[in-house]
């Protein structure tokens, strides 16, 4: 008894000695090393780079695979850098019949585009046993027996790992897997529009496919892609139908990495898939780091990459970012963490706890904690409550490249079209929903109004005053004003439904909204939604649907009024004016552009400025086709959320970039500083153990007392 | 009893059927197989060919339940339902639409699920079979009528509440456990301390309250009174008689969970990030995954039904009178 109550008077001591804290979730062996550890909430699907799209797959396909090219970390705008790439590849354009043109030649001029991309030589991959090979050079295992896999569960159960050089080859691989029949890449579509030959690629292999024999694999190599070729050991080439100067960004993208023929071949013998051995879940790259624990409903590992061909920390930057300390490593060579353990974390108040713990070095802050987070002073600008600065954490705030919008069906009788009535009506809805007031109830603030497609950051978008949208804001004081209600009571007298009645009938005029309404937030807003509607005396019938019957609404141009949202594939103007394209409509011909929009000026200006280069010609044709667009109104143009994350003091070079996928690499921890926190932050409290159990005692003493009692009188 | 449980096993093959052409009823009344594929697929760039691809790569390009196209027994085995279920009843559950084995993934995930339920079952029976007899052996005394109350006020709180509540104080307060997480091997003892512990505590309100009144049912028995007029001692009456007898109603309800435990518990193993089966099938839902949906559901229709006759086959093990026919 006195052994087990000094036990635990020590175990507290013990805990400030050196050891975790009880509430570790991390081995002890971890303690001070050089880790960063973060969450996700949602298993990736793919993490082959062929099929990978989501932002919590490229999470980790991008700090694994180098494509050709990456995003500055530091420089805003952003802008485009080797990766892989020796330098930035500039294209070649080619008329009709091959001859090259200038490169000033005009975009209707242009047949083809080529692009010379020259990889930097000695670059490799990381360890992995597709390449290992015997003393006389032969793949060790390629050549698998299916007994040989009986005691293999996962990759860490091959014995012996190879390397080799990365080669351009491997570049013209992967542009070949995009048009693989069995990895339905999400954009081959997209990319046989450009590429030349893919589309007919893939009904090569299709052909091939079917005759294959059983169990062997379609090797890429024997059939040659005309527009994916290489030109020697570190130089590929690809030939692009027309000028497509968007293709730079594409390349920074992990559809565009290498992938070696080796681990298809490794990968694709039979009885791996069945055990999960496949690129899908254990990827093979030259990147900085390599996967390798892959767990995801647990959690997944990312380590240094001991081939990592080496990479220094940037030099140069934004205005501001010296002072930040954003350049103190400037030259240093990356990665200067060891590895990162991603945990799931499906539920948000576990994970907050855990980030308050100091167990998460980061986190982002959802509407439960964010008054326990962050405090917004009276101009507006937010800064971390003071709990958080006790614990040294900052907050980082930036504008993401998204868009959440209503949108109107343009089809639909009563708010599509383009007559003057209907114009009209659909800006006085626009004039009437106060995405003012909608940011600071329902996103904590964390957004601004939209004044256009482009969100700000993104060539095209104008600040200020030249930046507001004429038909719902007035500039006034030096900001944005909501224009008032009369004007928009007037806009829809104007558009025939006098105080919200039809003026030929009499009818009131009923709208009505289609979105998925789930969570027990939602009610409140649609709440909100339909007291926007009523102060123009509009009645919003909410139609509320699964998703699954929303999608095939939108698809059939069924809605009328729709919520909808885009995420930035690149920052460039024709990644959201594309959403707004006649030919890349919803109904009919299966496009993105949800509202069904298509006015011919806005599609020729489109047409004219998708394949320029940024320049005041482009500028002065985003601005009339913006123009034209907010004329329209088919959409109420919604906000751009704002991004908020939280870092603690010892998670240094933190510098939020919505279009890097790669930022791992840059970041810094101080696992002294971790260690020592995470111990004072969290000591076992034990007292109210010994007081629960003398409770316990206490209430039952008197009930043994009296049993002992009656059993004795019973005795007698 | 050997003929008895021939005679269920064989009774099981229409529910199973009957369960099986159920969930996918529901499941492409909701679902179409090109939603399926849209979901899969992702939301940006999805092409009609790509949708079309997808499907017959899978199977769901054909019809579901009857195909007129097709001659003879084809008519009913050239569909997606016929295609989709029969390897099932030989448990070969296939791959799941993303292209995993889906066996794989429930022999994988069924040992974090079993690492949590399993102690708390067994803790929590014991637990609440001890409180029960205490407020039983104290009857009509402030134990029993606090007891009673705890019990109901402990009934009604909602089972999140606990979750959260536990998290709060036994971690975030107290610092004595992870707030969530798992390893595997000896590691994933402290992970299992504080929702096994809150497994057991949620428990204890509905558990003990059943059994207390299953105890005093029994304890105003003839032969209860007997032994008491022979002069036992109240824990005797209590443990060696009351308890034994009351054995039926407890096995009704505790051996039927036994085999189920494997599901797991989607709150709890959500909430403490279990990598269990609890979440497999409501993942799966959300992702409109109908191999995982369908597997998942038939396991738990084989998992109930074997529950069942576990339970008649434990009958005769407490009770010498019943003998399975």
């Amino acid at each position: 008894m006195r052994l087990s109550l000094l036990f635990f008077l020590l175990l507290p001591l013990l805990s400030a000695c050196g050891a975790p804290p009880w509430n570790s979730p991390y081995p002890t062996a971890e303690e001070g090393k050089n880790i960063t550890y973060a969450s996700f909430a949602e298993r990736p699907k793919h993490l082959d780079p062929a099929q990978s799209y989501s932002s919590n797959e490229i999470t980790f396909t991008g700090q694994i695979y180098e494509p050709p090219l990456q995003y500055h970390y530091l420089k805003r705008p952003y802008t485009l850098i080797p990766l892989a790439a020796a330098e930035l590849p500039r294209p070649l354009f080619l008329d009709a019949q091959g001859k090259p043109l200038a490169a000033n030649a005009a975009p209707e001029k242009i047949a083809f585009s080529v692009y010379e991309i020259h990889i930097k030589p000695g670059m490799r991959y990381q360890p992995h046993p597709a390449f290992a090979r015997d003393a006389q050079g032969k793949f060790l295992y390629h050549h698998l027996a299916p007994t040989d896999l009986d005691r293999i569960n996962k990759l860490a159960d091959f014995r012996q790992v190879g390397t080799r050089e990365l080669v351009a080859a491997d570049y013209v691989h992967q542009i070949k897997r995009l048009a693989h029949p069995k990895l339905n890449s999400p954009i081959f579509g997209l990319m046989s529009e450009y590429i030349v030959g893919l589309k007919e690629y893939t009904k090569t292999l299709a052909r091939a496919q079917k005759c294959l024999a059983p169990g062997s694999q379609l090797d890429l190599e024997r059939y040659p892609l005309a527009g994916a070729e290489v030109v020697d050991r570190h130089t590929y080439r690809v030939k692009l139908k027309g000028k497509y100067p968007q293709f730079l960004y594409w390349l920074a993208m992990p559809f565009f990495a290498p992938v070696p023929p080796e681990a298809d071949l490794f990968y694709g013998q039979p009885g791996m898939a069945e055990k999960n051995l496949t690129l899908d879940w254990y990827p093979v790259g030259t990147g900085p780091y390599m996967l390798t624990e892959n767990d995801p409903n647990r959690k997944m590992v990312l380590e240094r990459n001991p081939n990592f061909h080496g990479e220094t920390y940037p030099a140069e930057g934004e205005p501001g970012d010296m002072a930040a300390g954003l350049l103190k490593d400037a030259g240093k060579p990356l990665p200067f963490i060891d590895k990162a353990v991603f945990s799931l974390e499906k539920e948000s108040i576990p994970y907050w706890n855990k980030f308050l713990q100091g167990y998460y070095d980061a986190s982002g802050i959802s509407s439960d904690s964010f008054d326990q987070a962050v405090r917004v002073a009276t101009q507006g600008e937010a800064d971390v409550t003071d709990m958080m600065k006790e614990k040294g954490i900052r907050l980082q705030t930036t504008v993401t490249a998204t868009n959440y919008y209503y949108g109107f069906n343009m089809l639909d009788p009563v708010v599509g079209g383009y007559s003057e009535q209907a114009r009209k009506l659909r800006q006085a809805i626009s004039l009437v929903i106060d995405y003012e007031e909608f940011i600071s109830i329902f996103a904590n603030g964390r957004g601004i109004p939209a004044q256009g497609p482009l969100p700000p950051g993104i060539f095209g978008a104008h600040e200020g005053a030249a930046g507001i949208n004429p038909y719902v804001y007035d500039w006034a004081d030096g900001k944005p004003k909501r224009k008032s209600l009369e004007q928009a009571k007037k806009l829809l007298a104007e558009a025939g439904y006098p105080d919200g009645r039809d003026e030929k009938t009499g009818k009131p005029l009923l709208l009505y909204l289609d979105l998925t309404a789930s969570g027990p937030d939602d009610k409140a807003r649609l709440d909100w939604v339909r007291k926007q509607f009523q102060k123009i005396d509009l009645q919003l019938v909410v139609r509320n649907t699964d998703y699954n019957r929303f999608q095939d609404k939108i698809r059939k141009g069924n809605a009328q009024i729709f919520h909808w949202g885009w995420n930035a594939d690149y920052p460039d103007p024709e990644n959201f004016l594309f959403l707004l394209y006649g030919p890349n409509a919803r109904v009919g011909k299966e496009g993105e552009n949800s509202a069904n929009y298509e006015n011919p000026e806005f599609d020729r200006l489109f047409e004219r400025m998708k394949n320029m280069d940024n320049g005041p010609e482009r500028q002065k044709i985003i601005d009339e086709a913006v123009a034209i667009a907010r004329r329209d109104a088919p959409w109420i143009w919604g906000f751009h959320p704002k991004q908020y994350g939280l870092f603690h003091a010892w998670y240094q070079n933190v510098k939020p970039n919505l279009m890097a996928n790669n930022g791992l690499k840059y970041a810094r921890v101080d696992s002294a500083m971790r260690a020592r926190l995470r111990r004072e932050w969290n000591p076992p409290v034990l007292w109210p153990l010994g007081l629960f159990g003398l409770a316990l005692v206490a209430a039952l003493l008197p009930a043994i007392v009296v049993y002992r009692r009656k059993e004795r009188q019973a005795a007698i | 009893m050997i003929n008895y449980i021939i005679r269920r096993i064989l009774y099981a093959l229409p529910i199973l059927i009957g369960v099986n052409l159920l969930t996918f009823a529901l499941f492409f009344v909701v679902n179409t197989p090109d939603n399926m594929a849209r979901i899969h697929l992702g939301m940006k760039h999805v092409t009609p060919d790509a949708i079309a691809k997808w499907k017959h790569e899978r199977g769901y390009d054909k019809p579901l339940m009857w195909n007129g196209a097709a001659q003879g027994g084809k008519q009913a085995t050239d569909t997606i339902f016929f295609e989709k279920s029969v390897g099932m009843f030989v448990f070969d559950f296939g791959r799941s639409d993303e292209g995993r084995e889906i066996a794989r993934d429930i022999k994988t995930r069924m040992w974090p699920s079993l690492a949590i339920a399993l102690p708390v079952f067994v803790i929590g029976l014991a637990v609440n079979i001890t409180f029960a007899m205490l407020m039983a052996f104290f009857r009509a005394t402030y134990i029993d009528f606090s007891g009673v109350v705890l019990c109901v006020a402990m009934m009604s709180v909602s089972g999140l509440f606990y979750i959260i509540g536990g998290q709060y104080l036994v971690s975030k307060l107290l610092h004595l456990t992870p707030i969530s997480g798992f390893d595997s091997g000896v590691n994933a003892f402290k992970f299992i301390i504080l929702p096994v512990l809150i497994g057991v505590v949620g428990g204890i309100g509905s558990g003990a309250r059943w059994y207390r009144t299953i105890f005093l049912e029994e304890a105003t028995r003839d032969y209860v009174r007997t032994a008491r007029a022979k002069g036992l001692s109240e824990l005797s009456v209590l443990f060696g008689h009351v308890l034994k007898n009351a054995m039926i109603p407890i096995l009704t309800g505790a051996v039927v969970v036994i085999p189920l435990l494997f599901m797991g518990s989607l709150i709890s193993e959500s909430f403490f990030g279990i990598p269990g089966l609890g979440s497999y099938t409501i993942d799966a839902i959300n992702a409109q995954d109908f191999a995982i949906v369908r597997a998942m559901v038939f396991l738990g229709s084989v998992l109930y039904i074997v529950g069942l006759i576990l339970t008649d086959i434990s009958y005769t093990l407490v009770d010498p009178r019943i003998r399975l026919e």
